[in-house]
């Protein structure tokens, strides 16, 4: 627990709650993201896991009638007062279905940059081929950059998507059940490559599959909707912990599959 | 199971009869007006204007040019109109939470909705009243190319609004993601990825001015001459078949006209499908 203490936090949110409309959909929630770590939020469908991961890059300020109460802090600046444009920058997102844009490979990397005043044609594609690299896609895909995001296979449109994601240089990188569209094997390389990504980024992963927290996570949030049906955090801790001797008995009972 | 069997039989039999009877008239109609038109269509007929007077001489290179003209100014009035219309109801209302500009865009939308289903001549009625009299600009291609807009932007802010809707909203929360805001991201994503399908929909409404008659009728004017500016009034190729039949003994003209607006509506079309086509094989 020592060791814990000593982690720096990348992400927290304080007292959290948000409403659609009247409908309380996350009740209170407080939660600290390592820095440099991967953190995986699970809990059965509905517990509000991706309204949460959706609130640290404010993604739900898209839709009408949601409201907040609460603070959530990026490096211990309150989110909510920061230019979102600036946040995004900060706080990447990948999401669950493969969203390349109908775009070149190339144009899809540089989308990011080229938005925020990168235009020097080699520039990009030094960072097109980083990004590419550390998303383990440029070896695939060298040759064809000149090619359609679209024409990729599903495991390889989401590494695109990470690359996409990474560059922009984020702190974070949020990303909403990466691998529920993906066979085993692609999402297997998308864990190995989350493994290799947290040595430059924090990253926060929302994961219907338990497996998948046990085996890339290094923290394990779990989420429980209550009697009105609004998402509480019940427990937070490193992932072995979670896994083997969690210390609220809704957690057990989730992680043993009694339930959810 | 027998029984079944036949019931489904006889329902598929009457089902293609009743095609084969659609696809039939539609044949004849074209048909008819081929076989009648096409022998008088040669290159003379394209390259000279009509004589005017009774007898209905002469070709139609003037109706060609003024139908050119009336595709290419309505155009350029009602897209621009029309694709910002759509794009502020799909991208941008539907995240407003003040209720009196949601109360005006429930309006707005009513209102698109009944302009669509309004008849022509009506439009022709308002372009006449306000363009040709109280604004003063005569019957001209400047007169009728407004009314024309007025006719066809309920049209591109219906199909605009389809293509809007059809991109996947992913594109839009990817964009959204990377730090873009609302206007860069329907710039630079949506509206690419829905360029096909608008072009489709102006494809459409460029095939409504080239076959509208009565809106023109009372905007244009009818003049036979080559229009020579804005001001210049003209008429149709769709107009000048109207003439030809009622105003001439050339029957046999207006026959060959129809015939290569038909051809250049079946080509529009055509145009179209070959578009649409490539939409649904590149997103299946």
């Amino acid at each position: 627990m020592e060791a814990e203490r000593a982690e720096k936090t990348r992400m927290m949110t304080e007292d959290y709650s948000l409403f659609y409309g009247d409908f309380k959909a996350l009740n209170n929630i407080n939660i600290k993201i390592p820095t440099n770590k991967i953190t995986a939020f699970i809990g059965p469908s509905g517990c509000g896991k991706s309204t949460l991961l959706r609130s640290f890059n404010r993604m739900n300020d898209l839709i009408p009638g949601v409201t907040t109460a609460g603070t959530i802090f990026l490096d211990g600046r309150n989110v909510a007062r920061e230019d979102v444009v600036e946040l995004r920058k900060k706080v990447g997102m990948v999401f669950q279905r493969p969203n390349p844009f109908p775009k070149s490979i190339f144009d899809n990397v540089a989308y990011g940059p080229r938005l925020h005043g990168t235009k020097n044609r080699s520039d990009l594609a030094v960072i097109v081929e980083k990004s590419l690299k550390r998303a383990a896609l440029w070896e695939e895909v060298k040759d064809d950059l000149h090619k359609s995001g679209m024409s990729l296979s599903g495991g390889q449109q989401q590494r695109l998507c990470i690359a996409r994601a990474i560059a922009i240089e984020p702190e974070v990188i949020l990303m909403d059940e990466p691998a529920s569209a993906l066979d085993p094997v692609a999402t297997l390389k998308i864990e190995e490559l989350m493994n290799v990504l947290k040595r430059n980024y924090t990253i926060a992963i929302v994961t219907h599959n338990m497996q998948q927290a046990g085996r890339v996570s290094d923290y394990t949030a779990f989420m429980l909707t209550d009697e009105k049906r609004a998402g509480n955090l019940i427990e937070l801790g490193p992932t072995k912990q979670i896994f083997t001797t969690p210390s609220d008995s809704r957690t057990e009972d989730y992680i043993s599959g009694r339930f959810g | 199971m027998k029984k079944r069997n036949a019931a489904q039989n006889t329902a598929f039999g009457v089902f293609w009869l009743t095609g084969a009877v659609a696809v039939l008239i539609m044949g004849f109609v074209v048909g008819y007006i081929m076989v009648k038109g096409l022998p008088g269509i040669t290159a003379d007929f394209f390259t000279t204007s009509p004589r005017g007077g009774l007898s209905g001489d002469g070709g139609i290179y003037s109706t060609i040019v003024t139908t050119f003209y009336m595709i290419v100014v309505t155009l350029v009035f009602a897209t621009p109109l029309g694709v910002g219309a759509a794009i502020y109801l799909t991208e941008y209302s539907s995240n407003i939470d003040n209720k009196a500009i949601c109360k005006l865009v429930s309006i707005a939308r009513f209102g698109i909705e009944t302009l669509a289903g309004v008849p022509s001549i009506i439009f022709g009625l308002f372009g006449y009243a306000l363009f040709v009299s109280a604004l003063n600009m005569g019957f001209s291609i400047l007169s009728a190319s407004l009314a024309g807009a007025c006719l066809i932007i309920p049209v591109i802010i219906r199909t605009t609004e389809e293509a809007l809707k059809s991109v996947p909203q992913g594109y839009r929360e990817g964009s959204l993601a990377l730090g873009a805001n609302r206007w860069e991201t329907t710039w630079k994503v949506v509206l690419p990825a829905a360029l096909r399908g608008i072009s489709t929909g102006i494809l459409l409404s460029a095939g409504r001015i080239v076959s509208e008659t009565a809106i023109f009728f009372v905007t244009l004017g009818g003049s036979y001459r080559v229009p020579h500016s804005l001001m210049s009034g003209g008429r149709t190729m769709a107009l000048h078949v109207y003439y030809l039949a009622m105003e001439t003994r050339a029957f046999d003209k207006a026959m060959s006209t129809a015939a290569v607006l038909v051809a250049l509506i079946i080509i529009m079309n055509l145009t179209i499908n070959t578009i649409t086509s490539r939409i649904s094989t590149k997103q299946g």
